[in-house]
């Protein structure tokens, strides 16, 4: 039984050095045979297992993971939550996403550090704002909370923007959704791994799967570093990898694997209290509770695992920000990184059953998919315990390809790819 | 970032170069007979190799040609750069 942590807990511990705290989750030895096997400790692996466990009764479960659970894409990305997709199935996605974001904390028992304190996407051309308007519209049909601002409430919303009409690309208004936020990237990953070991799962970790075994229609199970694991149901959910596991099993899928990057900047005095996207110039910016101005950068135009990215991409961006927000000038960044995303043509996820009986994948999220992790773990459980997909993932199948009905999201992702 | 030997111009900046995705997918030549599925996997299936892949390349900023290009996506050495239409040099 886990102990429940509150500020009871906190004063408890506080007297003996904070040098007692209960373990987390174990470090268990995978056993033979599991119900059901999730490949990838990420954020969705692990928010997969532990809805499993909750929703579906299924314990028996092991997520494994080649290095340590958060550390990929859920330890690399910038932490923007939002929902404010063009299409219906996008915003029946997302939106189920932040609404479970809104409770996490508490259902995790586990402070993910979520702030609804906004995203407010720029628009710099007359075809940004049509665009944006259009999205304006499209979201409040689907009943996410979206309004347009013209450039003196832009201005007054978030002073530092430099609204200028003689900038290069000038601010003509932008989207705002307030119940967007941010949250905490490594406490999602803790919180669900904590969560899913007190219901039984497994989480192994520094396990790298190396094939998949199956007959000729259905999986039989993983071969892994630390030797064979029988199972009937296998998940996957590799991020930047998911071609590399597909290509164990002959499965081919619409994906190219590229470098995102991010950087921060040294901590600073709280500045900028929202987050600003502008994907016209490929710039966004939110401050962190450390003081740290969290930057993200563009996607390179060319397959890559590296998880570094280019240095033109950075200079790219960092030009834009330092013409929107002219006070950051003398900022000095601190840390650079890259993140490998698996991008889909269409810029919409892949959450579906495969030809191969037991096998499923959720994939293609793109430079967009810690936003949903609760809602991407959520349908995903679901996907894999009742063999069908839930309603709201039943357009993200894999079989779109085929039959021409994407889900473009361009526009929304926010991330030009 | 890295240096493209682009086989009309030399060792070129990478910046000046645009990627075209994999090689020698091979355009049907009767579309009209082509079922769903092999229209999928000409548009959208990609192998998106994790080692050695073939991949098109446009010195864009440059003379405008396009070549083709072996690299490891692993750590994006660059093997071999060869013309279009010319066999690949390394297997």
């Amino acid at each position: 039984m886990k102990n429940k942590y509150s500020i009871f807990s906190l004063i408890k511990n506080a007297f003996s050095y904070h040098e007692n705290w209960q373990r987390a989750w174990r470090d268990p030895e995978p056993k033979k045979e599991y119900d059901a096997i999730i490949i990838g400790g990420g954020g969705h692996g692990l928010a997969t297992a532990f809805y499993l466990a909750k929703k579906h009764n299924m314990t028996n479960v092991a997520v494994v993971e080649k290095g340590w659970i958060g550390g990929g894409n859920t330890g690399r990305n910038t932490t923007i939550i939002r929902s404010n997709y063009l299409w219906d199935a996008s915003a029946g996605l997302y939106d189920h996403a932040l609404k479970i974001w809104e409770g996490l904390s508490q259902e995790l028992n586990y402070n993910v550090m979520f702030s609804q304190r906004g995203v407010m996407n720029l628009a710099h051309n007359l075809q940004d704002v049509r665009d944006l308007k259009r999205r304006t519209h499209a979201n409040r049909l689907n009943g996410i909370d979206a309004v347009w601002l013209n450039t003196d409430e832009v201005k007054k919303f978030c002073p530092i923007i430099n609204t200028s009409p003689n900038i290069r690309y000038p601010v003509l208004g932008g989207t705002l959704q307030k119940r967007a936020g941010t949250a905490r990237h490594d406490a999602v990953a803790w919180g669900y791994a904590r969560g899913a070991d007190a219901m039984g799962v497994d989480i192994i970790q520094n396990c790298e799967v190396k094939g998949i075994k199956r007959n000729a229609d259905s999986v039989e199970g993983i071969e892994t570093t630390k030797g064979f694991i029988k199972t009937k149901k296998i998940g996957v959910v590799a991020a930047g990898h998911s071609s590399v596991i597909a290509n164990m099993v002959d499965l081919k899928l619409p994906l190219e694997s590229k470098p995102l990057q991010a950087l921060v900047s040294e901590p600073v005095k709280p500045i900028i209290d929202t987050v600003v996207m502008s994907n016209a110039v490929h710039a966004y910016v939110s401050q962190s509770d450390k003081g740290e101005l969290v930057i993200g950068a563009g996607t390179d135009a060319y397959v890559s695992y590296t998880q570094r990215g280019s240095h033109d991409v950075v200079e790219g961006t960092l030009k834009a920000i330092l013409e929107l927000y002219p006070i950051f000038s003398r900022m000095k960044m601190l840390r650079q990184w890259g993140g490998i995303v698996d991008i889909c043509p269409d810029a919409s996820p892949i959450i579906s059953k495969t030809h191969v009986k037991g096998l499923y994948f959720n994939c293609g999220w793109g430079t967009g998919g810690f936003k949903a992790t609760p809602g991407s773990g959520d349908l995903f459980a679901h996907t894999i315990a009742n063999d069908e997909p839930h309603k709201l993932n039943a357009d993200f199948n894999i079989n779109r390809f085929v039959s021409g009905d994407l889900v473009d999201e361009h526009g929304a992702a926010a991330v030009a790819h | 970032m890295f240096l493209i030997n682009c086989p009309y111009c030399g060792e070129r900046d990478q910046s000046e170069f645009s990627a075209g995705g994999e090689a020698h997918i091979i355009r049907p030549k009767q579309p009209t007979e082509l079922s769903d599925d092999q229209w999928a996997e000409y548009l959208f299936m990609r192998k998106n190799i994790k080692g050695i892949q073939f991949e098109r390349w446009n010195h864009a900023h440059g003379c405008r040609k396009w070549f083709n290009m072996v690299r490891d996506t692993s750590n994006d050495k660059i093997h071999a750069v060869y013309k279009m239409g010319e066999k690949p040099p390394i297997k």
